[in-house]
């Protein structure tokens, strides 16, 4: 059989674990942010509500928390008389989100904390706010040390969507498992999705290194 | 002597087992120009710090400017501080910092109008005029676009005082300005800290090494020694014949490092 053949019914799981990558890291993004910030908040709700969110998700498996949320949900919905049943896709981008958000929730915690504590005092003696110095002085600063850690997550989370496969969403693994499951070609199917999901992090990795220099324009200013 | 701009009154600093301010009692009249000098670890430093509200107190009463610094008066008695009278008594002051401390993700123009703009509530225009008459002052016209990472640590510091004149403060705090940088680049810092000490009406509160400029610019010298004021007076007093054996021990120290 033609390997060529392989290519379209591949290049449509790609676009649907793009769609789930690029959906998800964003959610992930969001909820680093939130739950990050949360962690460093003075108020204890919001502090006790962030460190919950953070440890349960980076503490089970994605994979259960995706069958969790797709198979277990529903019939809780349905004990409580709500209609909980998602779309496969929103589900997906769900899981994968919550999991990197709780993951980035650390690196932001960890980035904003590294900035010297000397720029607080000097945002103290200049009658800064606590929420101005957070906003123009801490973050700002500490963004370009969030970016290496978030391109590893984004990548990371482009792998997992792998599993998204298993809650039958039409991804590339999906599409892979099929085409085997039809050919027996196992070799030359896996061998091509490889290279998939490698050319897809490849072009991931150089977005966000793009990205990362532009928070981080600043520091390649040198005498 | 007018009503005191800064009184400390009994003021106890601990770090920890270590008591840093012993039980202080400190005056400085408005636009006195001030210099502490002392061993490290006297509690020089730390007397900024406690006016520029980074570091608490443990016991006494700092009064800036009529009012206590760290309390309110509540009910007869004074309670501790909230943060809105914080910020209230943080504006009178100023703070340059052994290692400047400049905004690196701000360009030299941003570090002088950020705060004017964003605490004091100033429009662009006037944060902007404000900024560049600063910087004019400091000599640094020309390096407004820069950011810190482009200039020497003299021009970051001249930038650092401009950043904290640009807030109007009555009082200038000068901890350790020139420490931090090359010998060659200590000089374009202490003119621009001179050229502020003609001001009649800025108080000027300064922690430092350089003995000569102190003798320069200070209406008086105060000699720090464990969290007290051993001995203090005018310059020509405390560097020509100073009383204490501790003083003529540490000056001789500073002056003739070699013997």
């Amino acid at each position: 059989m033609e390997w060529t053949r392989y290519i379209d019914p591949l290049l449509q799981g790609c676009w649907v674990t793009i769609e789930l990558t690029v959906y998800s890291t964003i959610l992930g993004a969001l909820l680093a942010f939130g739950a990050g910030m949360g962690k460093l908040s003075h108020n204890p709700l919001i502090k006790a509500l962030s460190v919950t969110y953070i440890e349960v998700f980076r503490g089970t498996s994605l994979l259960v928390q995706l069958f969790w949320l797709y198979f277990a949900l529903p019939l809780l919905g349905e004990l409580i008389g709500l209609d909980l049943r998602f779309h496969p896709v929103s589900v997906g981008v769900l899981a994968l989100g919550l999991n990197i958000g709780a993951y980035g929730a650390e690196v932001v915690r960890g980035a904003v904390q590294a900035v010297p504590r000397t720029q607080y005092e000097a945002a103290k003696a200049l009658n800064f706010t606590r929420t101005q110095t957070l906003w123009r002085i801490a973050l700002p600063q500490a963004l370009p040390e969030m970016m290496p850690p978030f391109g590893n997550l984004a990548v990371q989370n482009l792998k997992d969507t792998a599993l998204v496969s298993l809650i039958s969403l039409g991804d590339l693994a999906f599409r892979a498992e099929q085409l085997r499951n039809l050919t027996q070609d196992s070799t030359t199917i896996y061998t091509m999705v490889l290279f998939m999901y490698f050319g897809m992090a490849l072009v991931l990795a150089a977005l966000m290194g793009l990205l990362e220099r532009h928070v981080g324009r600043w520091r390649h200013r040198r005498r | 002597m007018n009503e005191p701009i800064i009184r400390f009154e009994k003021v106890v600093k601990r770090f920890g087992e270590l008591t840093v301010l012993d039980e202080l009692d400190f005056e400085v009249a408005p636009g006195e120009k001030v210099t502490i000098i002392g061993p490290s670890g006297s509690g020089k430093s730390t007397v900024l710090r406690v006016l520029m509200t980074l570091e608490r107190i443990n016991a006494g009463v700092v009064y800036v400017d009529g009012e206590p610094l760290w309390h309110e008066p509540h009910q007869g008695t004074l309670k501790p501080a909230s943060e809105a009278h914080l910020r209230k008594m943080r504006q009178k002051m100023g703070m340059v910092f052994q290692h400047f401390n400049l905004f690196p993700h701000m360009t030299v123009l941003r570090n002088l109008t950020e705060a004017p703009r964003y605490v004091l509530g100033l429009s662009p225009q006037e944060a902007r005029q404000r900024a560049e008459e600063l910087l004019e002052l400091v000599g640094l016209s020309d390096k407004a676009e820069a950011f810190p990472s482009q200039l020497s640590g003299g021009q970051q510091q001249r930038v650092a005082i401009a950043r904290a004149l640009a807030m109007r403060p009555k009082i200038m705090l000068f901890d350790e300005p020139t420490s931090a940088l090359d010998p060659e680049l200590v000089g374009e810092v202490l003119r621009v800290i001179r050229s502020l000490a003609e001001e009649h009406e800025l108080t000027m509160l300064l922690v430092t090494h350089e003995m000569d400029f102190a003798r320069r610019i200070s209406d008086r010298i105060c000699f720090f020694d464990q969290g007290r004021i051993l001995e203090q007076g005018p310059p020509e007093e405390i560097f020509s014949s100073p009383k204490e054996q501790r003083t003529r021990e540490f000056l001789h120290a500073v002056l003739h490092p070699e013997e």
